[in-house]
């Protein structure tokens, strides 16, 4: 079976990935949401929520939601890079939590899609909560492309 | 045993078996079509480094910050519980060196493997 290949126009694209996003649910369940895309890398936004709150003395929220957020973005950065849907599996992934997420600021995650194989994606990124200067987590991982 | 924050409540995270953390099924954690978001599962791994590094200190004033984590992903998480077990490599004054193992109906049949490092702050 083909999959259909990707708007190329950028509103467009943008409003295919909203949708996209909005009907995942653990994404749904996060917040995490669209941000901005390039030719081999993709960002999107994690908005501070109590929900997400791993550290109820300080408001700080869990690396674990960071993660989430990284992971997501790196898929969609694979996608990208592939300019078609084609199904893809986190192979690994190691982030490294470089500061705490300053409370009731959102995170915005960006990765890129540094190497595409026939059948690995090598992917890295950074985490910011509004200065990318001050990152807040980086990641570096593959991801597997299942099919085709 | 500390109280789960929000985050482990929004995951379904509560204590299963001793010295096993469960992530109840629910809709919500779902990530592509019949399949558990992979940052769910690391979430759960995570939480679940955590509190065995505290269960071992036993010291209510020590402060964890993860370093890093890095997650092998084995196989698709299926739509139903899964479970996570931590074990501390090394407990050091400073650093907790964790190893955690996720799985499903088959403890044998792991869906993913973490190692973490965590920051130990004593009070």
């Amino acid at each position: 079976m083909s999959e259909p290949n990707l708007p190329d126009d950028a509103a467009r694209m943008r409003g295919f990935f909203d949708r996209f996003l909005q009907a995942v649910p653990h994404l749904g369940a996060l917040g995490i949401r669209y941000s901005d895309q390039g030719k081999d890398w993709a960002e999107l936004s994690l908005p501070y929520a109590p929900q997400l709150v791993a550290y109820p003395e300080t408001g700080v929220i869990a690396s674990g939601a960071i993660f989430s957020l990284m992971d997501t973005a790196a898929g969609f950065a694979v996608l990208v890079a592939l300019g078609r849907f084609l199904p893809h599996a986190t192979l690994d992934l190691r982030c490294d939590y470089l500061r705490p997420a300053t409370p009731g600021e959102t995170v915005f995650g960006r990765a890129e899609c540094y190497k595409l194989t026939r059948r690995v994606a090598f992917v890295r990124g950074l985490a910011h909560d509004g200065d990318p200067a001050h990152p807040v987590a980086h990641i570096a991982g593959a991801f597997m492309l299942t099919e085709g | 045993m500390a109280p789960l924050p929000p985050y482990a409540t929004l995951l379904g995270i509560r204590l299963g078996a001793p010295g096993v953390l469960t992530m109840g099924y629910a809709a919500h954690l779902i990530g592509s079509p019949g399949r558990l978001h992979g940052g769910a599962v690391a979430g759960l791994m995570e939480l679940a480094a955590n509190l065995a590094v505290r269960d071992a200190l036993n010291d209510e004033t020590a402060s964890l910050k993860p370093v890093n984590v890095t997650v092998d992903y084995l196989r698709e998480g299926a739509p139903e519980d899964s479970h996570a077990r931590a074990v501390i490599m090394r407990l050091g004054r400073r650093v907790a060196n964790v190893r955690v193992d996720a799985w499903q109906a088959d403890e044998s049949r792991l869906i993913a493997a973490a190692r973490l490092n965590i920051l130990i702050a004593r009070g």
